[in-house]
């Protein structure tokens, strides 16, 4: 029981009066790695929007804690500094902040200290070309004029040097080709073991190469079935409408 | 500095102030008296006493400007102002010999660090007069002339009469002829034909004294063919009662020169900032303005460049910002008086807890300057519903073949991108922090890294205090 970190109950949320999450029941527990699965609008980016806290959504009931404590008391930057991360489906463009800069100052306020340059250094560049990222990165603006590949691997990037405990992944696997896919599939897999991941995926593909211990389906801002891996076996042959129909 | 009055001036670092040093300080209030007396004192030539008794007249008789902002420019109580305060004897060429409590004041301002590290020369000005000055002896050797302007008007007396009160004359505006009546410091900057500086020469004006008025003039010559770059920094204590900064800069750009001249505006909410900035760039010369102004309780400023030879060019830079109880109202303004003349203007603002900031510019093409290039953007960002921010960019186009871009934009700081930061663990201060910065980023980048460091913790200091 103690090794849960994350455990979500019954959870309500709405955005400007319309409830997206109607009742989210979830469990992870230190280094599993659950994935989510839905169609578009079923609510689960929103609930990744919620666990970090997005302020445009209000949570009218259940409850979460995350490590044992309501995450509730936590504000956004709490929340990143106790070890939780959201890879982003559409991150924000901050222009005019260097990659470089950004990624510093971030460790730094995730970590409570600055980390030693020429260390820092040196951890950037492994991750760099794990993700076979080109040094260039650092001296442009931060998911700035990037492509959807960019913005991707900047975030698994920001994933590696943050060394999160639980790890949200919006749709990180949208827009990538195939040799993208296999290097962020690799920096999740060297996550450390005891780190929680929530996939939040449409394609099976990420899965294969990721794979999860337990796989949800969400519709209508429930999750209606949960299983292993087979779970996203049977979605992609018969589709959602064989999951709402049983 | 007690939690209420911290509050009430934001988080400004350099609000402390030392005992007041004065070995001459003259009464309060303004008369021809006072000016005769200032220019008496520093024995100048009889043209400079009369051009300042010329000067107080059109000051005492020219109306308050109406536009700016009128309501805070009619709160000055020019009685209440000490004209003319003399805190040291001399100008010390050794930072030994400058009083140690002002020495101390410009070591908390990094000063004497910079010098020795990255700057061709420094002027410091504590109040009324430069208290240090010394420059490289390399540049001394190839001519260059870097005095404080009480020192260049005693020492250059020919090629100061030549081109002071050339630029701005004192009948500009109200301000301007107020600087010619009484101004007392400032820097007087030659730098001969062919002569590139390459490291930047700085002065720095400090007030401490309570209801003080500071209205240093700085004169710049870049004879043909050389180049310089001047940087201009100032602070002051906080004070309830209000200081009057009023300084004109005239610079003058010789054929194929090229001078920049960067501030960083750094008053404390007390003070009135009225200055007056202009440049003439003859054929194929450069004028550069990067202009910061972050502090004060008004700043009215125009950097103004005009093109008056062929192929000349202006680039003004400039950021604002307006917090609490600020008005930030600032533009540029360039005049392409000859030919194939070119200028590039950007101008950057934000306004935060009820500040207001105000784009005011002006772009002329006279009828027989063809062939004009121009592009102007001005962005505006605001953090909060409470503040303000307006745009007034006047173009007065007598040539149609002039090829003029204008671009404007008002932006608020998006709950994403704050939510996207603070998800990297930045509190939501720090997120704004790094927003601001960012925004500020195509000036910053211009200014020496010591500064740009600077300005971004100066910066990070402003987005802390409220929020939360």
């Amino acid at each position: 029981m103690t090794d849960d970190l994350l455990v979500v109950e019954d959870l309500h949320a709405e955005v400007e009066g319309t409830p997206i999450l109607n009742g989210v029941n979830l469990r992870i527990k230190a280094g599993e790695r659950h994935a989510i699965m839905g169609l578009n609008g079923a609510g689960k980016s929103t609930l990744a929007s919620v666990l970090m806290g997005h302020p445009a959504y209000t949570i009218t009931g259940g409850t979460v804690q995350y490590n044992g404590a309501p995450l509730d008391d936590l504000e956004v930057f709490e929340r990143a500094r106790a070890g939780m991360f959201l890879s982003f489906q559409y991150p924000s463009a901050i222009p005019g902040v260097q990659v470089g800069t950004f990624l510093r100052r971030s460790v730094a306020a995730v970590r409570g200290e600055a980390p030693k340059a020429r260390a820092f250094r040196e951890e950037l560049k492994t991750a760099m070309d794990k993700l076979g990222m080109d040094r260039s990165f650092l001296a442009r603006y931060v998911n700035d004029g990037f492509s959807g590949g960019e913005k991707k691997r900047l975030e698994i990037l920001q994933m590696m040097l943050l060394q999160p405990r639980l790890a949200l992944l919006d749709e990180t696997d949208s827009g990538l080709d195939i040799d993208a896919m296999r290097a962020v599939a690799g920096a999740i897999n060297s996550l450390p073991p005891t780190c929680g991941i929530l996939l939040i995926t449409h394609y099976k593909r990420l899965l294969e190469l990721v794979v999860p211990d337990v796989v949800h389906v969400m519709i209508d801002g429930r999750i209606v079935e949960s299983g292993g891996p087979d779970v996203a076996e049977r979605l992609e042959q018969h589709g959602y409408d064989g999951i709402v129909a049983r | 500095m007690g939690d209420e009055a911290r509050q009430a001036v934001g988080e400004y670092q350099f609000g402390f102030h030392d005992p007041e040093h004065a070995t001459i300080r003259f009464d309060k209030g303004l008369s021809e008296q006072v000016v005769r007396d200032i220019s008496a004192l520093k024995n100048e030539p009889e043209w400079m006493t009369e051009l300042r008794v010329k000067a107080y007249h059109h000051f005492m008789e020219r109306p308050m400007p109406e536009w700016g902002n009128a309501a805070m420019l009619k709160q000055i109580d020019f009685d209440a102002v000490t004209y003319f305060l003399r805190s040291s004897d001399k100008t010390e060429r050794n930072w030994d010999d400058v009083p140690d409590d002002i020495k101390h004041t410009f070591e908390r301002l990094g000063i004497p660090e910079a010098e020795q590290k990255w700057l061709g020369g420094v002027t410091a000005q504590y109040e009324s007069e430069a208290v240090y000055h010394s420059m490289r002896e390399d540049l001394e050797a190839q001519g260059v002339i870097f005095l404080d302007m009480d020192s260049g008007l005693r020492e250059h007396p020919d090629l100061v009469k030549r081109f002071f009160n050339t630029v701005v004359p004192y009948t500009d505006n109200k301000f301007s002829a107020l600087n010619t009546a009484v101004w007392s410091g400032g820097s007087f900057l030659y730098v001969p034909k062919g002569v590139h500086v390459e490291m930047p020469v700085q002065a720095y004006f400090r007030i401490n004294a309570k209801n003080m008025g500071q209205f240093e003039r700085t004169l710049i010559v870049a004879d043909e063919g050389a180049s310089v770059h001047y940087v201009e920094g100032c602070t002051a204590p906080t004070y309830s009662e209000e200081s009057l900064h009023s300084a004109v800069v005239e610079l003058i750009a010789l054929e194929g020169s090229r001078i920049r001249y960067s501030t960083i505006q750094n008053w404390s909410a007390s003070v009135y900032n009225l200055v007056t900035k202009r440049g003439i760039a003859h054929a194929n010369a450069t004028v550069e303005w990067v202009d910061g102004n972050l502090g004060s309780k008004l700043t009215m400023k125009y950097p103004a460049v005009l093109l008056k030879g062929e192929g000349a060019h202006a680039e003004i830079i400039s950021v604002a910002y307006a917090g609490e109880g600020q008005h930030q109202d600032a533009g540029s303004k360039v005049h392409h008086l000859a030919p194939n003349t070119t200028s590039n203007i950007l101008s950057k603002s934000i306004s935060k807890d009820g500040g207001r900031s105000t784009y005011r510019g002006m772009l002329q093409v006279l009828p027989k300057a063809h062939g004009c290039r121009s592009k102007v953007v001005c962005d505006a960002l605001m953090l909060d519903p409470e503040s303000r921010s307006d745009t007034y960019p006047t173009m007065e186009v007598g040539n149609a073949s002039a090829d003029l871009e204008h671009e404007a934009s008002v932006s608020k700081v998006g709950g994403d991108q704050l939510f996207y930061l603070m998800s990297r663990g930045h509190t939501e201060a720090e997120a704004m922090g790094l927003i601001v910065n960012g925004f500020f980023e195509p000036f910053t980048k211009e200014l020496p890294m010591e500064y740009a460091t600077e300005l971004n913790k100066l910066l990070d200091l402003h987005m802390e205090g409220s929020i939360g």
